[in-house]
């Protein structure tokens, strides 16, 4: 067998890398060497080191790792839901238009709904609960971007499970594994490379959120997102503000290992 | 077997009908206030249209709808072309180790913060004497969509048993065959899902746009979040719903007529694992 | 594979189909298409209708691009790649644009409306001589309250705010200049001060101030202040005025100790192609009538004396908005203090954002 094709398909996709990855990492990497006055330094790394920004790094990881987790929470039922409906491409459509929406009205949207005299608030207190301080608390800032991120983690994993072969799942049943049984040792293994395509699609840029951090949050959730805008905007720091970045790329690179690579090659499914 | 395993409980279902509210609730909201004569996102004063005639009155809104979308179908076809591609390339690697590398230097974009991306890119197109415009803006979009396609064709791909592909040869199928009628066949879903989620990622861009646009060309995002400083309009919340029924609109249309032609409107499939 | 390529098929046919319409729309609302102006402004910062008559009496076609904030305006302009004729940033960007040379210097005698500007906004730290600039709106920075919500308290001083009734009930504005200056001014000191060791007490006071913050936050600090999310508000006076639209509950104060004057000027940048169109273009909006059209469509306080004449009582007798030159001599224009001070404002606006306890 020779796959002497495999050279056709690289070339756009190769290309693509070398114009638009490698030049920004190398730009990146550049610029992350000079402090703000354009003196060559590593100075830069130093203060990356310091509490505030380990602090920053630290939190960043905590909400990603959080809305991936709630993400996945919500969308593996929604999508297990999805595929047992009549017309699941529809339906599936359906839930992923809401995204198309603009962002920052979406945002406004959520702080009109959300607001101390907004209908949720109404809500609770109709239902006895009484109105409850909902925007700039961790609770929002996660919910709504769970909201945001949502239709990425639905996607991979409803192509995973419309995939499953339903006579596997019957098996297992008529073989006398319960309900959980079955879903712990049938069908979630098989669905696995969706889980961790939609976590990869959802935690790698949660780490860099700004916008709803502000919007949302009113800036008590302070990501690297938040200090990069800051840098490369206000302060015109490149030399921080790529430092930075460069340290989300490494984490990126790290998490991508971690959650088992590239997986060159053929896999099985058994 | 207890029970029917198709049908889930009603109870159940309940969750899915509570996940679509949570989904639509802020696009009602916003269509809601559409019609708020006054004027602003809260006290509902009167129902009026004036705002969705505003849309119509304001050509360079209009134009600047208009490019939004063009470029959002553009960036989502092209990129989705060249993710499958690169998807594919990915998995006929050998080395467990390069296409490691590969996939980490895939997500290098999806990493960065808009405003390194925009940055870096406004810079590379300066170098290169591009000018800004229709075309920095639609190469800009394809190339940080690439990767979320990647991210999507790439499970399936790596689902699908090599004995379909040595099968197919050994029937007789050419290279341009099995590319053609087993594998993208095999992987449409998520060549779909990674079209819909780079339309989603164009449609949606701020800040890369922003730094790469030029010459008069401005997407909707831009020209919203330009308006936040003097307080959105509500001609923009007509605007964006007018936007979503129309797509809703098509969608179902086209939901609807593809449901009559083919009985299931998936393609025969080879069973897998024998 | 059939329903992808038929997918795709459709969806280039819908683009190009989009495209068209969008360049139909474009060239039949063109001019003659080598006369051109580009203009970089805030989004929503002008009445259309003044860009149509302008339009309308010169010939002259107006491309218009929007910015959301300086700062990516100015590393926007600094990369090049686009010919802006007219843009129109803040008094702290002019300060930066002018210091790297990409302004040059207006013909006065091609704009003789300047004369029309009250001579308060006129020869001020960031442009002496007006060489570079013209002013287009002005503000001040304040404190924003809802007296209901406050229990009649009134606001007479910066350290007001302080207050330890105020717990949670204040909402500031996302820029470190601003906040960091206020505790400047509290304490006696210049908006202006560079002396680390001020703003290290600045900072430790403002530290003082966290459990009074609800929020740090944009522009939708509007939305938020007229939806009575929060009882007091840190807000320039422009977003006072359009909150104040909204609910008239509020009221505006600038705090006697000092404050901040802000001001948008327009300018002409190096890259300028139609630098006789700009000029044009600038004593146009200098007109008083066009003036105070602009400023009832806008909302902002004008800086033309000759408009006010124009404009109805009740807004320029707002001395909240059109305060008098008791108050504005009290006021400080935000001086370049170049990068590693501005770094150094930022580094402790992201300290103070991070020491704010979480609920």
């Amino acid at each position: 067998m020779q796959y002497r094709a495999r050279n056709i398909y690289l070339i756009p996709y190769a290309a693509w890398i070398v114009l638009f990855v490698v030049a920004p990492i190398v730009l990146i990497a550049y610029y992350s060497m000079f402090d703000i006055d354009g003196v060559l330094t590593l100075d830069n790394y130093r203060r990356f080191f310091t509490p505030v920004y380990m602090g920053m790094t630290a939190r960043s990881f905590w909400y990603a790792f959080l809305i991936t987790l709630f993400s996945l929470l919500v969308a593996y039922p929604t999508a297990y839901l999805l595929t047992k409906t009549k017309h699941k491409q529809l339906w599936l459509l359906l839930m992923i238009m809401p995204s198309w929406m603009n962002l920052l009205l979406k945002a406004y949207a959520f702080i009109g709904m959300f607001g101390t005299y907004g209908p949720v608030n109404a809500l609770l207190g109709a239902v006895g609960i009484g109105t409850r301080q909902i925007l700039f608390t961790d609770f929002s800032f996660i919910f709504v971007a769970v909201y945001i991120f949502v239709p990425f983690m639905i996607l991979p994993i409803f192509n995973a499970l419309d995939e499953l072969n339903p006579s596997l799942v019957a098996a297992a049943r008529d073989l006398g594994a319960s309900r959980w049984d079955t879903f712990r040792r049938v069908v979630f293994p098989l669905t696995i490379s969706g889980v961790k395509s939609g976590c990869r699609a959802v935690f790698i840029p949660t780490l860099s959120l700004f916008m709803i951090t502000r919007l949302i949050a009113g800036n008590r959730v302070i990501t690297l997102g938040t200090a990069i805008e800051q840098h490369f905007l206000v302060t015109q720091d490149w030399g921080m503000g790529s430092t930075i970045a460069v340290f989300l790329i490494i984490a990126m690179g790290l998490i991508m290992v971690l959650t088992g690579g590239g997986e060159g090659g053929k896999q099985h499914v058994r | 077997m207890s029970g029917n395993p198709k049908k889930p409980r009603t109870a159940v279902s309940i969750y899915l009908v509570a996940v679509f509210i949570v989904l639509y609730a802020p696009i009602v909201y916003l269509a809601y206030y559409s019609f708020n004569s006054g004027g602003a996102m809260h006290s509902f004063e009167g129902f009026t249209l004036e705002w969705y005639g505003e849309v119509f009155q304001d050509t360079r809104l209009v134009i600047i709808l208009l490019n939004t979308l063009a470029i959002a179908l553009f960036s989502a076809a092209i990129s989705t072309m060249i993710g499958v591609a690169g998807a594919i390339a990915i998995t006929h690697v050998r080395s467990k180790r390069f296409s490691s590398a590969l996939l980490t230097l895939n997500n290098v974009l999806i990493v960065s913060p808009d405003v390194i991306i925009g940055a870096s890119f406004l810079i590379l197109f300066a170098a290169m004497g591009l000018n800004l415009g229709f075309a920095s803006v639609l190469i800009s979009h394809i190339a940080f969509s690439v990767p979320i396609v990647v991210l999507m064709v790439l499970p399936k791909l790596q689902e699908m048993s090599p004995t379909l592909i040595y099968a197919a040869r050994d029937l007789g199928a050419t290279r341009w065959d099995v590319l053609t009628r087993v594998v993208v066949p095999y992987i449409s879903p998520g060549i779909f899902a990674g079209f819909f989620m780079a339309l989603t990622y164009s449609l949606d861009d701020f800040a890369v746009t922003f730094f790469v646009t030029g010459n008069g060309f401005s997407t909707l995002s831009v020209e919203i979040y330009s308006r936040a400083r003097q307080g959105i309009s509500l001609t923009i919340n007509a605007l964006s719903t007018l936007i979503f029924l129309v797509t809703l609109v098509l969608a179902v249309g086209y939901y609807v007529m593809n449901a009559r032609v083919t009985a299931q409107g998936r393609p025969a499939r080879v069973e897998a694992g024998e | 594979m059939k329903k992808v390529v038929q997918a795709f098929i459709i969806v280039f046919i819908a683009a190009f189909a989009l495209i068209g319409v969008a360049s139909y729309l474009n060239s039949s609302n063109g001019y003659s298409g080598a006369n051109t102006l580009t203009v970089y402004n805030w989004g929503d910062y002008i009445d259309p209708d003044l860009i149509d008559e302008f339009q309308r009496q010169t010939g002259i076609r107006v491309v218009y691009e929007t910015f959301d904030s300086n700062e990516a305006m100015l590393t926007k302009i600094a990369h090049g790649g686009t010919a802006f004729d007219i843009v129109i940033p803040s008094d702290y960007a002019i300060n930066k644009m002018k210091a790297e040379g990409m302004l040059i210097p207006l013909d006065h005698s091609k704009i003789p409306n300047l004369e029309h500007i009250d001579l308060r906004f006129l020869d001020l730290p960031f442009d002496e001589g007006n060489i570079y600039s013209v002013p287009y709106f002005w503000g001040t920075m304040g404190i924003i309250y809802n007296p209901e919500l406050v229990w009649g308290k009134e606001f007479s001083s910066w350290d007001d705010l302080w207050d330890e009734e105020l717990a949670g009930q204040i909402l500031m504005v996302d820029s470190a200049r601003e906040v960091v200056g206020i505790g400047l001014v509290s304490l006696g000191y210049s908006l202006n001060d560079t002396d680390t060791e001020h703003l290290q007490e600045a900072y430790r006071k403002l530290c003082g101030l966290t459990p009074n913050v609800k929020a740090i936050v944009g522009d939708e600090i509007k939305m938020l202040l007229a939806n009575e999310e929060a009882a007091v508000g840190v807000v320039w006076s422009g977003d006072a005025s359009i909150i104040l639209d909204e609910n008239d509950k509020l009221d505006y104060v600038i705090p006697p100790e000092g404050s901040m004057v802000w001001f948008d000027n327009i300018v002409i940048p190096t890259t300028a192609r139609n630098v006789e169109g700009a000029h044009l273009f600038i004593n146009f909006m200098l007109d008083p009538v066009n003036a105070a059209q602009n400023t009832e469509y806008v909302g902002y306080a004008t800086p033309n004396a000759a408009a006010l004449e124009h404009l109805p009582e009740e807004i320029t007798g707002d001395e909240r908005f059109y305060p008098g030159p008791d108050v504005t001599d009290n006021l400080e224009v935000l001086a370049n203090l170049g990068k590693r001070m501005l770094g150094y404002y930022n580094e402790l606006f992201l300290e103070f954002k991070m020491h704010r306890k979480r609920a």
